[in-house]
C-alpha cells in the first residue's frame, strides 16, 4: 500500500505576503495521496485549494513543510528539475482551459510531446487516441476559438492526458461550463481514471464535480476540516 | 529546432498583429539601406568626378608646390623630368602650370590662377580642347562657377597679369572660348586654364610645369628629382574626411530611423510578454522551461526583424534598384557642400551594404526582443498562470 502513495505533504504551510501583513493559505497540511485515486480539495474561496494543488504541480512551493510527489520534494527542486516533473508526470486542466490560441486542436494536444522530444509517428498515435477519448476526433484542425466551452475544456482534458501522466490536477474545471458539459467532463475523467488508473485531484466547489469524488478533503482557512471518503458516487 | 519551430507558428498565427510589426520594420530596413546607398553613392560620385577632374591616377609635385600656400606657387615651377615628358608624351600624364594671376573684369581687380594645360591632354575630364580653336588671340577656358562670379561669358575679353619667371609683370587680353560645367569646384573657382605652352612662353617658363597628373591606371615611375609622387590616397584624403563628416550627420537619420523601428519591436515585446502572461504561466505548466519560454518569445521577436528582411526584399529592391539606376535630381543648395556632386545622384547599394544593415537590424532586433524577456526569469508559474508579473 505504501509503494501506491504518490503525493505526501507534511506540516504544509504557505504564507503570501501582503505588505505589512502576511497571509497563511496554508496551514500544516498533512495528507497523502495513492495511485488511482479521484480526490478532490473542497471549500470556499480562499481556503487554499488552488495554492495546495500548485504546490503539488510544483508551480508553487511551500513556505515551510514538505511535500513530496512521486518521489521528489518540491521544494528542493530546481526550476529546470520542476519543468520535467510537470512535462512528463503531471498533467493540468485549469478553469478558463489555457488552451495556446493560435494552435490547433491538434498541436495544442500535441505540444507537451513536443517538448519531450517525442518522435513525430509516436506524437501523431498518442494524440490520435486522446482526441478520440475525448471525442474530438473530428474537431483537430479546429482552433480553441472555434469550439464551444465544453470542447475547449475536453481538449484540455487531451492534452493533460496525452503524456500519460500519473496525476492529472483540475483546478475548477467546470467553473465555466453548463451544467451538461460540466457532467459530460466529469464522466470523461471518472472513466480515465477508471480505465488508465491515472491519479485525478480536482480543487473545486462545485457541487456537480464533489458528486462524482472518490474522496474528498475539505479545506477552510487553509486547514483540512474533513478528509473523508466518499463510498458511492452520485454522478449523473 | 523546437523554439525556432514554435517562434514561427506563434507570430505567423497572429495574422495582423504580426505583418504590422513587419511591415514598420521592413520600411526601417528600405530606408536605412536607402539613406546608406545615398552617401555610399554620394562618395563613390564625389571621388570618381574628382579624381576625373582633378587628381587623375595620383601627381606629381613640384616641390616647392604647396596647394595651401599660394605663395609657394612663385617658386613652384621646374623643367619636367624627361621620364614625365615621356609619359605626357605617350598620353599617360598631363602636365600643368600653375601661376598666380590678376584679372580686370568689368574694370574690377580679382586675384586668379592662371593654369596652363595641353589643349590635347586626355588626363584630365576639364574640356582643354576648347582651347585649340582660337587661332590669333589667347584663349581661354573658365568653369561656370567662375563665370559667375566674374561676370564672364563665352567671347568676352578680360584683361590677365602675371608676373614671369624674373618677376617682370606682363599683361594679356584673354578671350573667353568656353564655358564648362564641372561638379569640381577645385578645377573651376577662380581660375583661368589657357594653353600650356602659351603660359609656358608669357612666364619664360619653358618645358616647365608646377604639377604633372598621371592619368588613372598609369603607374607612377620612380621620383624624379625635385618631385614628389602624391597618390590617390593623399590627394582624396581630405575630400574623404569631408563626405565622412557629412556621412557622420546622415548617420543621424540612419540611427533615428534604427532607434524607432527598435522602440516599435520593444514596445511589441513588452505588450506581447504583458498580454501573454497567463500563455507563459500554461507553457510552463505543460513542461517548458523558464530558459526556454525566454528563448521562445526572443525569437519571436528575432523572427520580426528576419520577415521584416523578407518583406523589405520584396519591395525594397525593385525600388532600390530603381533610384540607382534612375539617379535623383539634387538641389542647387548641394554645391554648398564644398565638394563635388552632380546634378544627379546615383545611391549605390552594394551587397555588403544591404548584408550589413540586415545582419545589424536583425542584431539589434533579437537584443531589444530579448531585453523584455528577462522579466520572465523572475516569473512564478502559478503567478503567471493567475495573470500576475513578478
Amino acid at each position: 500500500m505504501e509503494n501506491s502513495v504518490l503525493i505526501r505533504t507534511h506540516d504544509l504551510d504557505k504564507i503570501y505576503s501582503l505588505g505589512l501583513t502576511d497571509l497563511k493559505a496554508l496551514d500544516r497540511i498533512t495528507l497523502s495521496v495513492a495511485r488511482g485515486e479521484f480526490v478532490g480539495f473542497v471549500g470556499p474561496s480562499g481556503s487554499g485549494k488552488t495554492t495546495l494543488l500548485n504546490i503539488i504541480g510544483s508551480l508553487d512551493v511551500p513556505t515551510s513543510g514538505s511535500a513530496e510527489v512521486l518521489g521528489r520534494r518540491i521544494e528542493s527542486l530546481s526550476h529546470k528539475e520542476s519543468a520535467g516533473l510537470r512535462n512528463r508526470h503531471i498533467g493540468f486542466i485549469f478553469q478558463t482551459f489555457n488552451l495556446l490560441p493560435v494552435y490547433t486542436v491538434y498541436e495544442n494536444v500535441e505540444f507537451p510531446l513536443l517538448l519531450q522530444g517525442m518522435e513525430s509517428s509516436r506524437r501523431k498515435q498518442l494524440v490520435g487516441d486522446a482526441l478520440e477519448w475525448v471525442g474530438l476526433a473530428d474537431r483537430a484542425d479546429s482552433r480553441p476559438a472555434q469550439l464551444s466551452g465544453g470542447q475547449s475544456q475536453r481538449v484540455a482534458i487531451a492534452r493533460a492526458i496525452v503524456k500519460q501522466p500519473e496525476i492529472v490536477l483540475a483546478d475548477e474545471p467546470t467553473a465555466n461550463l453548463d451544467a451538461a458539459n460540466s457532467h459530460h467532463i466529469m464522466k470523461t475523467m471518472a472513466q480515465l481514471n477508471e480505465d488508465l488508473k491515472t491519479t485525478f485531484i480536482f480543487a473545486t466547489h462545485d457541487e456537480k464535480v464533489i458528486g462524482y469524488l472518490k474522496r474528498k478533503i475539505t479545506l477552510v482557512d487553509g486547514k483540512i476540516a474533513k478528509d473523508e471518503t466518499v463510498e458511492k458516487t452520485t454522478a449523473g | 529546432m523546437l523554439i525556432p519551430k514554435l517562434a514561427l507558428r506563434n507570430i505567423l498565427s497572429a495574422g495582423l498583429r504580426t505583418w504590422l510589426s513587419v511591415l514598420a520594420l521592413s520600411f526601417s530596413f528600405v530606408a536605412i539601406i536607402f539613406l546608406q546607398g545615398v552617401y555610399d553613392g554620394l562618395n563613390d560620385q564625389v571621388e570618381r568626378a574628382t579624381v576625373e577632374a582633378q587628381y587623375g591616377g595620383g601627381q606629381y609635385w613640384q616641390k616647392a608646390y604647396d596647394p595651401y600656400d599660394p605663395l609657394s606657387l612663385e617658386d613652384a615651377h621646374a623643367p619636367i623630368p624627361p621620364q614625365l615628358q615621356e609619359l605626357t608624351a605617350g598620353g599617360g600624364a598631363a602636365p600643368i602650370l600653375i601661376r598666380t594671376a590678376t584679372i580686370y573684369p568689368q574694370g574690377r581687380f580679382r586675384s586668379i590662377l592662371l593654369k596652363g594645360i595641353d589643349p590635347d591632354q586626355k588626363v584630365l575630364s576639364v574640356p582643354s580642347t576648347a582651347l585649340r580653336s582660337l587661332e590669333n588671340v589667347i584663349p581661354g577656358l573658365i568653369g561656370s562657377r567662375m563665370a559667375k562670379s566674374a561676370g564672364l561669358k563665352k567671347g568676352d575679353v578680360v584683361t590677365v597679369q602675371w608676373r614671369d619667371v624674373h618677376g617682370t609683370f606682363d599683361a594679356r587680353d584673354v578671350t573667353i572660348a568656353e564655358v564648362f560645367r564641372t561638379n569640381v569646384q577645385d578645377v573651376d573657382n577662380d581660375q583661368i586654364w589657357i594653353p600650356l605652352e602659351r603660359l609656358q612662353a608669357f612666364t619664360r617658363m619653358e618645358n616647365q610645369a608646377t604639377i604633372v597628373v598621371l592619368k588613372k591606371d598609369v603607374l607612377p615611375v620612380t621620383d624624379p628629382p625635385g618631385w614628389e609622387f602624391k597618390d590617390s590616397g593623399f590627394l582624396l584624403r581630405d575630400l574623404r574626411s569631408l563626405v565622412k563628416m557629412k556621412s557622420v550627420q546622415g548617420s543621424v537619420m540612419y540611427l533615428l530611423l534604427l532607434f524607432l523601428a527598435m522602440l516599435a519591436i520593444f514596445d511589441t515585446q513588452v505588450l506581447s510578454i504583458w498580454r501573454r502572461r497567463k500563455e507563459m504561466g500554461t507553457l510552463m505548466a505543460l513542461g517548458m522551461t523558464r530558459t526556454q519560454v525566454i528563448e521562445l518569445f526572443t525569437m519571436e521577436g528575432a523572427l520580426h526583424g528576419v520577415l521584416a528582411a523578407l518583406v523589405a526584399a520584396i519591395y525594397g529592391i525593385p525600388l532600390l534598384a530603381y533610384a540607382a539606376g534612375r539617379g535623383f535630381d539634387l538641389p542647387i543648395a548641394t554645391d554648398n557642400f564644398g565638394f563635388a556632386i552632380g546634378e544627379k545622384l546615383f545611391p549605390a547599394y552594394s551587397p555588403a551594404l544591404v548584408a550589413g544593415t540586415t545582419l545589424l537590424v536583425c542584431i539589434v532586433t533579437t537584443i531589444v526582443s530579448y531585453l523584455p524577456t528577462r522579466k520572465i526569469a523572475d516569473l512564478k508559474p502559478a503567478d503567471a498562470l493567475r495573470g500576475r508579473l513578478s
